[in-house]
């Protein structure tokens, strides 16, 4: 026993030693999470303001000019007004702008012409079909604003029909910042958990220090646990320093517990390390284990974890597909813990399926790794 | 009963059952206190055998077990009694030298007072003190070997198991590390050595030696060096050329082997045979035949068969340049400074058309500098590098056309076919159409690359990937080859056959510079410079600097012997100087 702990130990600051002195792991283990997390956190936004459209004027009536300076207040557009529709669509083919609202020039008569809709055109760039959403959405927010108060303004106070009156939870402000960054902490996570891990264990075997391991009275469980414990720790640093900045730089809120952060990042952790070490049982070169650990570790956590692409939106088949990615759960997890607070009867659950997918790779590594070479 | 270190028994292993065995039906006993050297062709089993003995590969039929312990059952107390060296060493390189020790002691159990002993005692054998904090990483090839053996030795093994130690080290190196060794042999350990160089088996006590996975001989080398006492022969004072003396002479029926030694051509009959006319070789009038004592590698290159005949196909489908004497590759004043330091300082040399020209120097000590400088794959600092009068700096591009390179690893694509390869190339070098499907055909033919064209080229058989690599640097006809450690992990078989091509080639006119580690190899050169700490410190023919280190000791030196004493003289007189 004491014999182990010896080895063990060795073992361990062995792969501290590495991690300092080797640039790539340094890379992969610090500065990578960095520039992920300020990607994040400055530079991505799934918010779409001030977006670029063109509003032709071809009225020009009074109604015409005031629905014309409602889109030019509105924080949503940066508008540029035209007489001329066929300037506008000028920009929209150059991709300068993403829409067109046209103004006819009979708006301002229909509008007081009783059975007659003043009817409005908003053209859009269906090349991306998000923007194309948001400028329609937004354009009718405007439009629907710009009417009630003109009926306000005409004495009529009595306005008709359903109204609706959002109240936003958790996020109030919209920020996407504030559901992103949570999300980038998840990635960095996978990428130390799954790829350093797979890269430093294939790179013993690409090495041949594997095979004169090996050949020393150290156990197959001894090495694998020697691998464990250095990257837990570090993934576990990466962890909290990520949170730190992600709190204290970017000002997103923290609302859950430490205890209950510190606990899906154990149970996460152990899931990717778990990943990691099959994929470089099974890939004997450092090539082949990037390779893997990118298409089954880091691009799942981005794709299909729930980061940036909702899950309920997916195909039936890819759905069921993101139960079994780690950081779907961790995604869920951190989003709450910043936004929400301790949601237990959440939280749990996702927890359990970590431990219990963690479980699983555990146990495939070590029927598949032998104190052999083949 | 006291346990042998090694019992063999009708071992058999095979990495799938689609292949054919790595090992087959394999018996053997391996005795204390001596050296056994594992010797054997490339891809003959030898590392496979080495890993079955340290217990990282289960035996498919049969047994092995070390002093007693069964491989299969009891691996754990036999990694107790084992030292392990890897081919790669296993050190790991961004640890420190005081690191690796550490880390390897504590693996082993090395603790306490033995622990510090254990340091001390391993970084005086090894003369690693002075590098105690210095990463693995930054070692020399030298240093890095014997680090790698330190780590083995940290238990004082029973059994010490070293996978080719030697390969990629120069003599000087490798005379330390065979040195030491010899100093660890004692009643209570074991050594096996695996090596491709047949001198150092020659040293052993005992040989394995093994061919296609099968043991066809086991015992003291002298025991098989008998099998051609009487058969070995040198022919001296030739007046004819040489290498058309020894492809004359491997065309003989009673001609098993022949290599090129320096001014001399060194022949085994075959069993029985009567040596040949030296008129019908066209050495010369002079020319006699001198009996030699046989070598381990004359009865080794015998007990496989022989030799390859000695006419290259190649050479004879290649158009014959006039040999106009003109100097086809030149270095004037080559100098490359890295920083404050200076990898190569002056180095100046002429090889004339049909020359061969060999560098030889130990590791680092600025060879390949020369050679990447020739090539024009680096500028030089100062100086100049001609190929066919074609200043490289100045017409790279030309001068690159003219020149056909080998490279030191294999160095073709490994992914696509022998038959996409060749297509590659020839595309590179300028050929298409009808002329390139020609010449493509023509290698095809001259090596018999017939039945392996579908097949990537990282599959092929080492010799074909030899032949494919030689055939791929020589498909545009160049003027002058750059060689760079072409036969290194070769066995002597291919290198032989590589050889006959290459002294076809000269006869036709084609220069040749080459690096090598082989003295064999060095041998088949017109001339060679010795390159140490960046300076070209003799150069002449391997006669003449066998001839400048002759003394009373050693009135017959070999060319190790020469190239070692050179390196020594040299030091001496620096530090006279400093």
């Amino acid at each position: 026993m004491k014999d182990r702990l010896r080895r063990m130990k060795a073992l361990i600051v062995k792969e501290f030693v590495q991690v300092v002195r080797d640039p790539s792991s340094l890379l992969i283990a610090f500065v990578l999470p960095m520039i992920l997390l300020f990607l994040f956190g400055y530079g991505v936004s799934l918010d779409a303001k001030r977006l670029q459209i063109g509003v032709a004027v071809e009225d020009s009536g009074e109604e015409a000019a005031s629905l014309a300076a409602s889109f030019l207040a509105s924080p949503y557009f940066e508008a540029r007004i035209s007489r001329d529709a066929r300037v506008l669509e000028a920009d929209l083919l150059a991709g300068r702008s993403r829409g067109i609202v046209v103004i006819a020039n009979d708006f301002s008569r229909r509008l007081h012409t009783t059975g007659t809709t003043a009817a409005l055109q908003v053209i859009s760039d269906g090349s991306e079909t998000n923007t194309a959403n948001y400028v329609q959405n937004y354009a009718q927010g405007v439009v629907s604003t710009w009417a009630t108060l003109q009926q306000l303004k005409q004495g009529n106070s009595n306005v008709t029909g359903p109204r609706l009156v959002p109240r936003i939870w958790f996020n109030p402000e919209l920020e996407s910042r504030d559901s992103l960054v949570p999300g980038a902490i998840a990635i960095i996570m996978a990428i130390i958990g799954t790829l350093l891990t797979a890269l430093v264990v294939s790179r013993e075997w690409e090495r041949g220090t594997m095979e004169a391991l090996m050949a020393t009275p150290v156990g197959i469980a001894e090495v694998i646990i020697g691998k464990l414990i250095p990257y837990f720790l570090l993934g576990m640093v990466a962890m909290l320093g990520s949170v730190a900045i992600a709190v204290f730089l970017f000002k997103v809120p923290f609302h859950g517990s430490v205890g209950a952060l510190l606990l899906t990042s154990v149970a996460f952790l152990l899931a990717a390390l778990g990943q990691g070490l099959l994929i470089s049982t099974l890939a004997k070169n450092q090539f082949v284990a990037a390779q893997v650990a990118m298409i089954t570790g880091f691009l799942p956590a981005f794709l299909l974890s729930g980061f940036i692409f909702e899950i309920a939106s997916m195909p039936l088949p890819i759905r069921g597909l993101t139960h079994i990615i780690p950081a779907r759960y961790l995604v869920t997890n951190l989003q709450t813990l910043f936004l929400v607070g301790d949601v237990w009867n959440l939280l749990l659950p996702n927890v359990l399926i970590l431990l219990l997918l963690a479980g699983a790779l555990f146990f495939i590594t070590a029927r598949k790794t032998a104190k052999r070479l083949r | 009963m006291e346990h042998a270190p090694v019992v063999i028994q009708g071992l058999a292993y095979s990495f799938g059952s689609s292949q054919p065995p790595a090992l087959d039906d394999l018996s053997a006993v391996i005795r204390p206190g001596a050296v056994t050297g594992l010797v054997g062709p490339d891809g003959a089993g030898k590392t496979t055998l080495i890993r079955l003995m340290a217990a990282l590969l289960l035996p498919g039929r049969g047994s092995i077990s070390i002093f007693g312990l069964d491989t299969r059952r009891e691996p754990t107390e036999l990694h107790r009694i084992i030292g392990y060296m890897p081919q790669k060493f296993g050190l790991y390189e961004d640890l420190s030298v005081m690191q690796n020790l550490r880390l390897y002691a504590d693996l082993q159990g090395v603790i306490g007072s033995a622990r510090q002993q254990a340091f001390g005692r391993l970084l005086a054998f090894t003369g690693l003190v002075p590098f105690q904090s210095r990463l693995a990483g930054r070692l020399s090839g030298g240093m890095k070997q014997k680090l790698g053996l330190a780590c083995a030795l940290i238990r004082k093994p029973r059994l010490l198991l070293l996978d080719e130690p030697s390969v990629g080290v120069d003599p000087v190196s490798r005379r330390e590390l065979w040195r030491m060794v010899q100093e660890l042999v004692n009643e209570e350990m074991a050594v096996i050595w695996s090596t491709a160089y047949l001198d150092e088996a020659e040293q052993c006590d005992e040989v394995l030696l093994l061919n296609q996975g099968k043991l066809i001989f086991a015992g003291p080398p002298r025991e098989l060096t008998k099998r051609v006492i009487g058969r070995c022969f040198q022919i001296r004072n030739m007046s004819g050329n040489r290498r058309l003396v020894l492809a004359n002479a491997l065309q003989r029926q009673e001609v098993q082997d022949g290599i090129v030694q320096g001014e001399n051509v060194r022949i085994v009959l075959r069993n029985g045979a009567s040596p040949p006319e030296l008129a019908a070789l066209s050495a010369g009038p002079e020319a006699k035949l001198a009996a030699v004592a046989p070598r381990f590698e004359d009865a080794f290159v015998d007990i496989l068969g022989g030799g390859p005949g000695g006419t290259s196909v190649l050479a004879a489908a290649m158009a014959q340049v006039k040999d106009d004497g003109l100097i086809t590759v030149e270095a004037q004043g080559l100098t490359k400074r890295f920083g404050d330091f200076t990898a190569a300082r002056d180095i100046t040399f002429a090889i004339k058309r049909g020359e061969i020209f060999g560098l030889l120097g130990p590791n680092g000590a600025g060879k390949s500098t020369t050679f990447k400088m020739m090539c024009g794959l680096l500028r030089p600092s100062a100086g100049i590098g001609r190929v066919v009068g074609l200043d490289l700096q100045q017409a790279p591009g030309q001068a690159r056309s003219r020149l056909g390179y080998m490279a030191q690893k294999f160095s073709l694509y490994g992914d696509l076919s022998a038959r996409q390869n060749l297509e590659f190339f020839s595309g590179v070098y300028g050929l298409a159409g009808a002329k390139q499907k020609e010449t493509v055909a023509r290698m095809i033919d001259i090596f018999n690359l017939g039945p392996h064209l579908k097949v990537a080229a990282r599959e092929l058989p080492l010799g074909f990937k030899q032949r494919l690599a030689l055939s791929c640097a020589v498909m545009h006809e160049p003027a002058v080859l750059f060689l760079d450690e072409p036969t290194s992990g070769v066995d002597p078989l291919t290198r032989r056959e590589f050889w006959t091509h290459i002294n076809g080639l000269v006869e036709r006119g084609v220069t040749v510079l080459v690096t090598t580690h082989f003295m064999d190899e060095a041998e088949y050169c017109d001339r060679i410079g010795l390159i140490y700490r960046g300076q070209m410190i003799a150069a002449g023919t391997p006669d003449e600097l066998k001839g400048s280190t002759a003394n009373a000791q050693l009135p017959d030196p070999t060319l190790e012997d020469a190239f070692i004493e050179l390196l020594h003289r040299w030091d001496d007189k620096s530090r006279e100087a400093a």
